[in-house]
């Protein structure tokens, strides 16, 4: 266990940011004059971000804080005023009662008509005021929004996006109940294939280039752009060339529209019947946050959920589209005794007693670094009690330099704080290997890893007295197993993981575990209650507020400090 | 046929690339050189430019598709570009694409270039040849064609047969 770790020192707190005094609205509202930009550096800050900050949202499609400004839907703009100067003393001109006079912005060829600027691109000044309610912006809206529809094709009811989707949003509030275009709409490419995630459909189009943005300034790859010009403008890779990095689904989530679909959830489900539920992805050691979207016990999709200390916006393709072992037909769903269907009471009891009477030193644990903490931690005190040796199993894969971790375990740094492993995971596989065959091991207990993959093979497996198996696919380990225990895949349970960096993050129950699957955490507590060591915590809250006073890493850690988006923890 | 540049074409585009202060910004004149030498542009010499310029091709292709006269397929030996903007089309130049698509077989209905099966003509409207005061004007290759008929289209097809 690697708890040496130092802990970084803390950065330093940035110097004060010198602040403006503005008007949105007419409420008077003091706001920094500098601002992070999509890279985290201090930029001036936009009439877009000052209205934020004064609580009034405006409505945009191409601006995203995560990616750089574009300025090009127009959806943004905001009428203003700024304060008339004397030419000549180079002072504020005052009103009679003494407030500074205020030059609204107008066409110059047309002074009666007001003139908007785009917020997102446009930085604030002193005295500057900001009219995001008035008449003039709304209508600029409106006008904006009337554009973007006249070649919208308003399939609304087939289309993926709907429920989700910007243009809908936005037309509730600035949009019209009828259509004053009487022309022919321009038609463009419908269902493109872009890519082997993604099918684009250019009419939905609105060319915000989210997409064009995301996919060359964060993913690194450079392929998208619009070709042909005027009313033919379209979202095109070059010919030939799929779009096809990791990260292209990011660009479903981005499109503000209906125009980039994943081709995983096209025409699958409508969003408005799933339900969002909080949790991380397991398929690295990174965590990234994600949104699980299920109904009725079926997993649709994940999202990436904001979280600037893990993972900004964003997530992987592959870790995004590895949800549908969950729903497997071939879950482990039956408590398993020598093969025969059973209870878990008479399971547990029988598994307790054959653990109890094990000789210290017999007994060895392979458990997975798969497993939540608040198991680990169990599954450790448990083999505390018994003597037994543990370990976990390494999965290293290749990495990328934006999300995906080489270590492709989702717990690594969980299950060396609870002490299943040394910081180098499976020195001791070896060893228990050994054990068996030597006959001085002769119970092994198995969470979540198939060890006939890992050198424990299926010989070595039948010279066990007693080997005690949970997981939730079926393997050879499962299939040699004397007490087959079915667990819960995490979005069906409660619990924490730790990142690669020492992030300690929870994640909540989307569906309902299957068949008679219970969380590992659940009935290790029982075991571990017949065992004398502990358990009787009736949720996970109590359950990791226990471990964390037991394990120094976590120390000060209640499950009410970790929130949505996790605290660093030393490793 | 595989695409090569000549060596001569290439050391000038070499060249040419050191007048800019950015590579990329050579980019329009590449793709006119590689036009004008070989015809058209095939995806081949969008790669060229793409790979000479450090650029992804996706960022040239951009160019190519926006500008209507850079050409992704090959055009015929006579190319027909008939002016459509108000000065002509009210001198009557549809009639006079109507014409040449008549006689060549092509259909008046089709938007952008059309080129006969023969490889022999190309037929397109274009916008303002800045030529109003003649119109309607037909520029056929480099040859302005003003105040243009009906006979003077056909002496035009005479001539590229």
């Amino acid at each position: 266990m690697s708890n040496a770790a130092t802990t970084a020192p803390a950065p330093a707190a940035p110097p004060p940011v010198e602040k403006i005094r503005i008007r949105v609205d007419g409420r008077e509202i003091d706001v920094p004059k500098t601002l992070p930009d999509w890279q985290g550096k201090p930029q001036a800050t936009t009439m877009l971000q000052a209205c934020h900050l004064a609580g009034c949202e405006v409505p945009h499609y191409c601006y995203h804080p995560k990616l750089p400004v574009a300025g090009n839907c127009r959806m943004c703009l905001v009428e203003f005023g700024t304060p008339v100067m004397d030419p000549a003393t180079r002072k504020p001109v005052l009103n009679e009662d003494g407030s500074p006079k205020i030059a609204r912005s107008v066409l110059p060829y047309e002074p009666q008509t007001p003139r908007g600027a785009i917020a997102c691109a446009t930085p604030i000044s002193p005295g500057m005021e900001l009219y995001p309610g008035s008449p003039a912006t709304k209508q600029m809206r409106e006008a904006v929004l009337e554009s973007l529809l006249i070649n919208h094709p308003l399939d609304c009811p087939i289309c993926d996006q709907a429920g989700e989707c910007k243009l809908q949003e936005y037309s509730v509030q600035h949009g019209q109940a009828g259509s004053r275009f009487v022309e022919a709409k321009v038609h463009k490419p419908k269902a493109v294939d872009l890519g082997p995630r993604i099918v684009l459909d250019d009419e939905r189009c609105i060319l915000c280039t989210r997409c064009i943005r995301f996919t060359k300034d964060i993913a690194g790859d450079d392929a998208l752009g619009i070709v042909n010009s005027g009313s033919y403008n379209t979202i095109a890779t070059f010919p030939g060339r799929p779009f096809d990095n990791n990260y292209t689904l990011n660009t479903v989530d981005l499109c503000p529209v209906g125009a980039l679909t994943s081709k995983d959830f096209r025409f699958k489900m409508r969003v408005w019947f799933l339900r969002e539920t909080r949790s991380v992805c397991t398929s690295c050691g990174s965590g990234c946050n994600i949104t699980i979207g299920s109904r009725e016990d079926t997993v649709h999709r994940y999202e990436p959920r904001e979280n600037d200390a893990v993972n900004s916006s964003w997530m992987c393709d592959s870790g995004r589209l590895n949800y549908r072992w969950i729903g497997r037909p071939d879950r482990l769903q039956n408590v398993l005794v020598n093969g025969i269907k059973s209870t878990w009471k008479a399971a547990l009891t029988e598994i307790g007693s054959r653990l109890t009477a094990a000789p210290a030193g017999s007994v060895a644990l392979v458990a997975s670094a798969r497993q939540t903490c608040e198991e680990l931690y169990l599954l450790k005190r448990l083999a505390t009690r018994l003597g037994a040796v543990t370990d976990s199993v390494p999965r290293e894969g290749e990495g990328d330099r934006l999300l995906v971790a080489e270590d492709r375990n989702p717990n690594s740094n969980g299950a060396r704080l609870t002490g299943i492993c040394y910081t180098e995971m499976g020195l001791q596989l070896p060893r228990i290997a050994d054990g068996i065959r030597s006959g001085a091991i002769r119970t092994l207990v198995v969470f979540g890893e198939d060890v006939t993959l890992h050198g424990i093979g299926p010989d070595l497996l039948a010279k066990l007295e007693t080997l005690v198996v949970s997981d939730i696919l079926p393997n050879a380990t499962t299939a040699a197993a004397h007490y087959v225990l079915p667990g819960c895949a995490h979005a069906e349970k409660r619990g924490t993981f730790v990142n690669v960096k020492g992030r300690l993050q929870r994640f909540l129950k989307a569906v309902e575990p299957k068949g008679d699957g219970r969380p590992e955490a659940e009935f290790l507590q029982e075991l571990a209650a017949g065992l004398g060591v502990g358990g009787g915590h009736a949720t996970i809250e109590g359950l990791f507020n226990q471990m964390a006073k037991d394990v120094p890493a976590f120390a000060g850690v209640e499950w009410a400090h970790l929130g949505d988006t996790g605290v660093n923890v030393p490793i | 046929m595989a695409f090569s540049v000549p060596a001569k074409l290439e050391a000038e585009l070499d060249e040419l690339v050191t007048h800019y202060p950015q590579k990329r910004s050579a980019s329009l004149m590449f793709l006119h050189a590689l036009q004008e030498h070989f015809g058209h542009l095939p995806r081949e010499a969008v790669e060229w430019t793409a790979v000479k310029l450090g650029l992804q091709p996706i960022n040239v292709h951009e160019l190519v598709t926006f500008y209507p006269m850079f050409r992704q397929e090959p055009l015929g030996r006579t190319q027909i570009k008939v002016c459509r903007t108000l000065s002509c089309a009210m001198a009557g130049s549809g009639e006079l694409r109507g014409h040449f698509c008549g006689k060549l077989g092509l259909d008046p209905h089709h938007h952008g270039p059309q080129t006969t099966p023969d490889g022999k003509f190309t037929v397109e409207f274009v916008e303002c040849l800045a030529s109003c005061g003649t119109a309607p004007v037909v520029l056929v290759n480099d040859d302005l064609l003003e105040k243009c008929t009906v006979a003077d289209c056909d002496r035009v097809l005479a001539q590229g047969r």
